[in-house]
């Protein structure tokens, strides 16, 4: 009876919400109706993540905070920083009205009807705060082409863009992560960049860093920004730096904000002395260089030739030995393009620094999970309602790297919904994209055309012929294989592009007041 | 336990396996009496089509006798694919299309109003839900197909297009009367003597060709055709079975009727009461044959042959809510307000298959689409609401009598809240030990009366509706 009365509740509030919504706040029916369709994927395939937040939830409820980095009955053991972990503790107090049983650390695998509505719920509800973080965004976007018609404004794009994304709802509603409320403090601290609060950017930032330090990848980039535009108060007329204008009190008020918020969440670490144990979960480098399914990023092409040469006969030791241990460095120094004065002109420069850090890290990272495209994804859909360029690169990354995520859901019944929602995403967004900018030249030319409807018959091809080919048992890994060598060029591509324009594009703003 | 998911499971075992004299007839390879085959012709064709697909697939799925009660995640995949595989040929094309066709309104409220019209939560949750695999898509959709193509003047092909719908589901037959009656209607207009005449010869040919081709392997004996017969409509069975939102079940609450009357005089008396409640729309639209009326008919005739019909299941309103679909670009807030009500009428059979979830978020989600593309709440007028003639004929006996959208849109928050509560008492209550179906009755009795209602108001509009019609594109 206890999750009749939840369902109930939940139910009748959204209802409530969805009679306020026939008064036509646009913005509102879309948030309502996402959040329907993520309580429809309720009962779907979820992948073990679902038993690492449980173990999680279990061990921060029952073991004092000594415990919370030694604990390791299960294998999944925390490794998110400790913000997330007191997330996981103010979780854990709800969870205890719907099921005492999964609070139980040897409850390994411990997974009954309540648990999964709980869990469910749980992210659906803390997707709130990434509607008010689109809702956000959308104020920074300015439509400066009057359009009456609703469907064509780029508030209106950028909405559906952020809140159907079709891989952040796979990946949190069916995989089962909590990135939806992640990614809403991340866009809130651009919005609040743009909305030029950046204290409250740096904050939120630096708390979000302490909830999964995977934004790590992306700290570069708000670094210098800050240090650019918040430190140097002034700019000279033509837009280059005035080296006098530095303020020594910003500076320090934002080293202060970061300080205080760390010390907030390693601060209890600390005074165990468990700060090294702690580092050592967070940042496991033995792991390898590659994740079990790879993701499409340079290594997989590296793999990928590796192994056919390996596969031909061509043993290449050499080439083989020499990258692993240099590849954090590698990445470091590729990821970090912002050197280049000219594009921290402004907010949206950036933004186009932060999504190419994400993405070079992506590109090049240890250990990279095929989720973090999602990274680059997002924040990119913010520009690609600003400028034609940056509609193509968002349509092509967004296309290969949701298509990337397939192998993900692997189990029969997610078949039909994982195309289902591809293609509708896919074909609204490059429809409303092409729609926005027909005054200007085409979006893309006929290679790009052509190696996206190749995704087609390569999807085709992994799911249902090959499953009837004599292939399969021989070499079961060719679906994969093909999966994230195909997506990683058109990644690469996507990189490619994006770190020309930076360099190419003739910076904005500075003729226009900032 | 295992529902019609199992029904039509079995069907393809039944018309893969046995030859097609043996596929109405109780035997010991088919017990009829576990689910038997109980639909025409065409559903036995279409399972064996689908039986061929899942031979290829895997045998185990239709082995005779030994794959009964077979479930498994591929075996589910696939049943499902065969209905979203109907649906995309073609009840979905036939959506599309009508909505194509819609005169005086922008591409926007097209698209709009296709996907309010995909989106009614009764189709998509008894069709695709738990354990219900009905493929009322085809037959519904088949049905649409006659009704576009015979209102824009396409007729054989849209005859040909229902034929294959009533045979593919004889409850189709509830539509049949305003088909009838809508081309008889054009036959008279074009003259008995001469182009009417060859139109209605016409029609009575493609008619009886296509009812031949699908019943000819059953023609060759008597007994094989009265037998189909018997399986397609039992009367043996009952006014009603179980609680469905119908005149019967509502007023046997207080009024035992299975036992007052004998078999024979309920059936005598469910039939005239059927007729004469649709009798008046039936000949207006003899009388003035127009593609409006056709589909406000449509609806009226289809709503009279649920409230008073033999044997109506739950799941028949999905007929009636199939035209309510096609006239919802014209009353935005009475169609939605009477789908909502579809819905909510079978909520029981919704609950037994565990679908509450499923239902409470396509009905959400249907709202919202219908408010924000329509915004229902602002089109409340008595032109809107298609009442203008009514209203002013009867204004000139009673003057004062401007009151009717004001009650209308009373009745409608009224109904909404009752729905509301009864759907959170069924689910979190437990009904007291002497009334142990208190819930049942009540949904069907509220529906009832909610559908009562919309007959009165779809009759209205049919009787008064041609006058105003004229007006409105003169004003327009």
């Amino acid at each position: 009876m206890r999750i009749k009365w939840v369902e109930c509740a939940a139910l009748s509030v959204m209802a409530a919400l969805s009679v306020m919504t026939g008064g036509g706040s646009w913005f509102l029916a879309l948030a309502l109706g996402v959040t329907l369709l993520k309580c429809l994927l309720i009962p779907t395939y979820h992948s073990t993540d679902f038993e690492v937040h449980r173990n999680w939830l279990a061990i921060t409820h029952s073991l004092p905070i000594s415990q919370w980095y030694y604990e390791a009955t299960s294998e999944w053991t925390l490794d998110y920083p400790p913000f997330f972990a007191w997330f996981e503790y103010a979780l854990s107090h709800v969870a205890k009205y719907f099921d005492q049983e999964m609070l139980n650390v040897h409850n390994l695998n411990y997974s009954s009807s309540r648990t999964l509505l709980f869990q469910r719920f749980s992210v659906i509800f803390t997707d709130a705060l990434f509607v008010y973080a689109v809702h956000e965004c959308c104020k920074c976007v300015d439509g400066k082409k009057a359009c009456k018609e609703l469907t064509e404004k780029p508030k209106f794009i950028l909405s559906v863009l952020l809140l159907w994304n079709f891989g952040l709802l796979i990946v949190d509603h069916i995989h089962f992560q909590y990135n939806g409320f992640l990614f809403g403090l991340m866009l809130l601290s651009i919005a609040r960049l743009f909305q030029k609060r950046h204290m409250e950017g740096a904050f939120l930032f630096a708390v979000l860093l302490h909830f999964k330090h995977i934004y790590l990848y992306v700290a570069p980039a708000y670094g210098i920004y800050l240090l650019r535009s918040y430190c140097f108060t002034a700019n000279k007329p033509d837009g280059s730096i005035r080296w006098n204008s530095f303020s020594f009190v910003r500076l320090i008020s934002l080293g202060l904000t970061v300080f205080l918020v760390s010390a907030l969440s390693l601060g209890p670490f600390l005074a165990l002395n468990q700060l090294p144990q702690v580092f050592s979960r967070l940042f496991p480098f033995k792991r390898g260089l590659c994740h079990a399914y790879w993701a499409p990023n340079f290594w997989a092409v590296y793999n990928a030739l590796d192994k056919v040469l390996s596969v031909i006969g061509l043993n290449d030791k050499w080439f083989g030995s020499a990258v692993p241990t240099h590849s954090p460095s590698l990445g470091d120094s590729l990821g970090h393009p912002h050197l280049h004065p000219d594009c921290h002109i402004g907010p949206r420069g950036f933004l186009r620094c932060l999504i190419l850090c994400a993405l070079s890290s992506f590109m090049f990272g240890w250990h990279v999970h095929e989720k973090a495209i999602l990274l680059a994804i997002l924040p990119m859909s913010l520009l690609s309602v600003g400028k034609a360029g940056d509609a193509s690169i968002f349509l092509i990354l967004s296309t290969t790297g949701h298509y990337s995520l397939f192998p993900l859901l692997f189990t029969a019944p997610e078949l039909p919904i994982k195309i289902l929602l591809m293609l509708l995403f896919t074909i609204y967004s490059i429809s409303s994209l092409k729609t926005l900018f027909r005054k200007e030249k085409p979006l893309f030319n006929w290679m790009e055309t052509f190696y996206l409807l190749g995704l087609g018959p390569l999807e085709v091809f992994c799911e249902f012929v090959f499953p009837f080919t004599s292939w399969k048992l021989k070499y079961p890994f060719i679906p994969l294989l093909l999966t994230s060598v195909y997506c990683a060029v058109g990644i690469t591509y996507a990189w490619f592009k994006l770190y020309v324009s930076v360099f190419t594009d003739p910076p904005v703003g500075k003729t226009k007041k900032q | 336990m295992f529902g019609d998911y199992e029904a039509q499971r079995h069907w393809q075992e039944i018309t893969f396996n046995l030859p097609i004299k043996q596929w109405y007839f109780n035997s010991s390879d088919n017990n009829l009496q576990y689910w038997g085959l109980d639909y025409p012709p065409l559903t036995a064709y279409h399972s064996l089509l689908c039986a061929y697909v899942a031979q290829f697939i895997n045998p185990d799925w239709i082995a005779l006798h030994s794959s009964r009660g077979y479930e498994s995640q591929a075996h589910k995949l696939f049943m499902r694919a065969t209905v979203l595989i109907a649906d995309l040929l073609i009840y979905i094309p036939a959506v599309v299309l009508h909505c194509c066709c819609l005169k005086e309104i922008s591409t926007k409220k097209k698209i709009a109003n296709a996907l309010c019209i995909l989106l009614y939560p009764g189709l998509i949750l008894i069709d695709y839900g738990h354990f219900q695999i009905m493929y009322n898509s085809v037959s519904l959709g088949l049905a649409l197909w006659g009704v576009l193509g015979v209102s824009c003047d396409w007729d054989l092909l849209g005859s040909l297009a229902f034929c294959l719908a009533v045979n593919y589901k004889q409850m189709e037959l509830y539509h049949s009367l305003p088909f009838f009656c809508f081309l008889l209607g054009k036959c008279f207009k074009k003259g008995l003597k001469g182009k009417g005449f060859v139109l209605f010869v016409k029609l009575a040919g493609t008619v009886v060709a296509s009812f031949t081709l699908c019943w000819l392997p059953f023609f060759t004996e008597r007994a094989q055709a009265l037998q189909v017969l018997r399986r397609l409509f039992p009367v043996d069975r009952g006014l009603f079975e179980d609680k469905v939102a119908n005149i019967w079940c509502s007023v046997s609450v207080f009024l035992k009727i299975k036992d007052i009357l004998p078999h024979h005089v309920q059936i005598i008396v469910s039939f005239c009461l059927t007729l004469l409640s649709l009798l008046p729309a039936c000949v207006k639209l003899t009388l003035q044959p127009s593609p409006k009326g056709f589909r406000f008919t449509l609806v009226s005739c289809a709503l009279s042959f649920f409230l008073f019909s033999f044997q109506v299941h739950e799941k028949s309103i999905l007929l009636v809510s199939l035209p309510v679909c096609l006239v919802l670009s014209e009353i935005p807030f009475m169609s939605t307000w009477f789908l909502l009500v579809s819905t909510f009428s079978m909520l029981p059979l919704l609950l037994k298959d565990d679908l509450l979830m499923p239902s409470v978020v396509t009905t959400m989600a249907f709202f919202i689409a219908c408010a924000t593309s329509f915004s229902i709440f602002e089109k409340t007028s008595e032109e809107e609401l298609r009442l203008k003639s009514f209203s002013v004929s009867v204004r000139k006996h009673l003057p004062r009598f401007t009151f009717l959208p004001r009650i209308i849109q009373h009745l409608f928050i009224i109904s909404v809240i009752t729905m509301v509560l009864l759907t959170l008492m069924t689910v979190t209550l437990d009904p007291p030990q002497k009334l142990p179906d208190l819930f049942s009755v009540l949904v069907s009795s509220v529906s009832c009366l909610n559908f009562l209602f919309f007959l009165v108001y779809f009759n209205i509009i049919v009787m008064w509706d041609s006058k105003d019609g004229r007006n409105q594109k003169k004003i327009h």
